[in-house]
């Protein structure tokens, strides 16, 4: 698909996009202004706190973004996943711009004239309000204009906590490596940070007094509706955000950030809106926080795997019997967290070690065991996690004690295509990888039970399923309804033939009768 | 005010001030009459424009008393006293986002006056100063030479018709020519419009030619109190100094 037509199919989503994105960046960008420009004034009459708050500031921004999501999880009030934690994240971003700016701006205004302006007798708010922040304007304003051209790029990482934007595009363009997607995400992000450039560049001028002749009483005009324009922009999102309705027939469905992790919400989701009840969808969350957001009730149920359960988040050493790991999980979510266990869908999503279709077939490999003669000769390529974790690499080749003659860290994602077109001879992809059957890759079985079980199931809050029989009942109908070629054929849909994820899903519940 | 009009305009007793335990002026004692143009003359960080500072309260005395109208200026409120005082420093001190007209009428409309009164107050004081308020009136200081610049600012410090005007090196950063012109209309309209003044220079012939009483400051003293005939005639070693500086340029 050309990226002009991949435009024409998608300019409505992209619309949305960027109007989701352009609501945050004004929002956080007013809010940072109404915090920063007093706060800055303030710094310029107590010289004593200039150094202690510019310093906080300057902490805040070098916080990487992702982190700074992370430690807002799980506070009370501005913390959780959405709009609101995006929006604080960014507000604490912006800030030191603006605040150091001002400070500067003000503390810049020739001595002579404050002093002429004191000695003519203006009280100390008349010599800011006339004097200073007039000829400190245009260093305001351009403080205003780097936070803005900042918050667009940091915008696009609130995808990562469910708050929207073009960030979406590009989280997805980035997993599904899809060029159209990334483009569309960058290219529009890019344009933004330029636009808004631009125009503040402009609003900077008018400020500036070198170039004010007989504009000076032109600017006032400009001034106030820029003023009301704001206020009421501001008016308008405000009560946007706070009037969301918040009922209390609501599932909050999450996801992580892969293609298989939305599908299995959208699955859920779509079911339990034909049950009748209200969803809220909270896709694509990044690393841990679906957890983090499930403990905080900010999220009511997303779907997970028995095994990353098992180490990522009880961090138990990975064992290999699939029941033992599903019960210890259970009772030991139920009992910590207060968090039901579903029963497993029907399908493991573990490590697969692959390779190509004809070499199976010349070699008759059938077992992972059977590779062992072969692998001195053969290069492995293995993903960065596959690499490092425990259940990896290391404990995997010296259980079938193999000796391959180079071993590539890659992409995981990259790693299909080097093995079907002879980079490498073997990989370890992902059981459910949609590309598997279309690129002709062959399955080994663990026949010495390496790898720990990764069952796919979904974590619910204990409160919402008592609450929910629409929960009740969607959970009921998916226990074992998905196997792992289905669970394929449909990543497939979405990575491979690029189709729209809600009418695969849609697809695939009527076919499945439910 | 005018039950004060008998007293001097202001008065300098035992004053000191110092800066973290730097003396900048000692046991300062001054008074300045009405209707005169003092000039206090010194080098540079002599303690005279500290001296101005202690009038319109930009500085308060560490000891002593500066008296405005009868009252310390400890006691005045600080805005009421400094409105009521014209202040005019070197380049004007112009407000560079402000057109002549609003720079002018700034202390009037402080006060609150209507704007066709401070309208009319601001094209008699360009008159008055000699620039042309259809031409000027509208314009940024920054399109104004320095000279022009300097009769903005002296328009400035007469706008609210103050009976006292403090003027800080007012004519240091012109060329000579300008200066020298400037200094002729400045002894020319102060003396018509009978105000009082204090002005501070480290410009002996300036000294001479605007002041009614010249008092030489030196390291925070001041060494001598005297007209200008007075001080041509004095043997006071820095005087003489100044004096001699004269004598080479060969132009008294």
């Amino acid at each position: 698909m050309s990226f002009l037509q991949f435009l024409q199919n998608n300019w409505v989503e992209l619309a949305t996009l960027i109007k989701e994105h352009l609501v945050l960046v004004f929002v956080s960008i007013l809010v940072a202004v109404v915090i920063g420009v007093p706060t800055g004034i303030l710094l310029t009459r107590y010289r004593a706190w200039r150094g202690p708050v510019l310093g906080i500031a300057n902490v805040m921004q070098t916080i990487p973004s992702l982190a700074l999501f992370g430690f807002l999880i799980p506070l009370p009030f501005i913390g959780g996943i959405g709009t609101r934690t995006a929006l604080v994240a960014l507000v604490l971003y912006s800030l030191l711009p603006i605040i150091r700016n001002t400070v500067t701006g003000i503390l810049g205004v020739e001595p002579s004239v404050r002093e002429a302006a004191v000695a003519m007798g203006m009280t100390d708010g008349q010599v800011l309000r006339q004097v200073e922040l007039p000829l400190a304007a245009g260093v305001i304003v351009t403080g205003i204009r780097v936070a803005t051209v900042i918050a667009v790029g940091v915008t696009t990482i609130a995808a990562a906590v469910g708050a929207g934007g073009l960030g979406v595009y590009i989280f997805r363009g980035l997993r599904q490596y899809d060029n159209n997607l990334l483009l569309a995400g960058a290219v529009s992000a890019a344009l933004l940070a330029l636009a808004a450039d631009f125009l503040l560049g402009l609003v900077e001028r008018r400020f500036s007094y070198e170039r004010a002749r007989k504009r000076s009483r032109v600017k006032l005009h400009i001034l106030v509706p820029a003023i009301v324009v704001l206020a009421i922009g501001g008016g308008i999102a405000f009560w946007y955000f706070a009037n969301r309705p918040v009922t209390k027939n609501r599932i909050v469905v999450g996801s992580k950030d892969f293609t298989e992790s939305v599908l299995l919400a959208e699955i859920l989701a779509q079911l339990i809106e034909k049950g009748g009840a209200t969803v809220e969808r909270r896709f694509e969350l990044g690393g841990n926080l679906p957890h983090e957001a499930l403990m905080s009730g900010t999220l009511d149920v997303y779907p997970e795997y028995t095994g990353t359960s098992y180490t990522a988040i009880l961090h138990h050493t990975p064992i290999t019997d699939p029941i033992e790991v599903y019960n210890q999980v259970h009772s030991e979510y139920a009992s910590k967290f207060n968090i039901e266990v579903s029963p497993p869908l029907g399908f493991e999503n573990t490590f697969a070690i692959l390779v190509r279709g004809d070499d199976a077939r010349q070699l008759n490999l059938r077992e992972i065991s059977d590779v062992a003669p072969h692998a001195p000769k053969w290069r492995a390529g293995f993903g960065q996690d596959f690499m490092s974790r425990a259940d990896g690499y290391p404990g995997f080749s010296k259980a079938y004690n193999l000796k391959f003659a180079e071993v590539r860290e890659m992409d995981l994602s990259l790693t299909y295509i080097a093995l079907s077109s002879k980079q490498v001879d073997l990989i370890a992809g992902n059981s459910t990888e949609g590309r598997i059957a279309q690129l002709d890759l062959i399955q080994l079985d663990d026949d010495r039970h390496y790898f720990p079980p990764y069952q796919a199931v979904y974590l619910m809050r204990r409160d919402t399923l008592a609450q929910s029989p629409q929960l009740q009942g969607a959970i009921g109908t998916l226990t074992f309804a998905i196997s792992t070629e289905e669970m394929r054929q449909l990543n497939y849909e979405i990575d491979g033939n690029k189709r729209d994820l809600k009418e695969v899903v849609r697809t695939w519940l009527a076919k499945k009768g439910f | 005010m005018n039950d004060a009009s008998d007293k001097p305009l202001v008065q300098f007793k035992n004053v000191n001030f110092s800066l973290s335990n730097n003396s900048i002026i000692s046991d300062l004692n001054l008074t300045v009459e009405r209707g005169e143009t003092l000039v206090l003359l010194g080098e540079s960080g002599c303690g005279k424009t500290t001296t101005l500072k202690l009038v319109n309260r930009l500085l308060l005395p560490t000891k002593g008393q500066v008296i405005v109208e009868g009252k310390p200026t400890s006691a005045w409120d600080p805005i009421a006293l400094r409105r009521h005082i014209g202040y005019v420093i070197q380049e004007g001190g112009l407000f560079p986002h402000f057109s002549i007209a609003r720079n002018v009428g700034l202390v009037p409309s402080l006060l609150g006056w209507g704007a066709a009164k401070i309208d009319e107050r601001v094209r008699e004081l360009l008159n008055l100063v000699g620039l042309d308020p259809a031409r000027f009136a509208e314009r940024y200081p920054r399109e104004l030479s320095g000279g022009q610049r300097q009769r903005v600012g002296v328009a400035r410090a007469l706008a609210a018709d103050p009976p006292l005007m403090l003027l800080d090196e007012p004519f240091g950063a012109l060329d000579p020519l300008t200066r020298a012109s400037l200094q002729h209309e400045f002894a020319d309209l102060s003396r018509r419009l009978g105000k009082t003044a204090i002005l501070v220079t480290h410009d002996v012939r300036e000294a001479l030619t605007l002041g009614r009483r010249i008092g030489l400051m030196h390291k925070g003293q001041l060494l001598l109190l005297e007209t200008p005939e007075g001080f041509l005639n004095s043997n006071n070693p820095q005087a003489r100094a100044y004096l001699d500086t004269l004598a080479v340029g060969g132009t008294a």
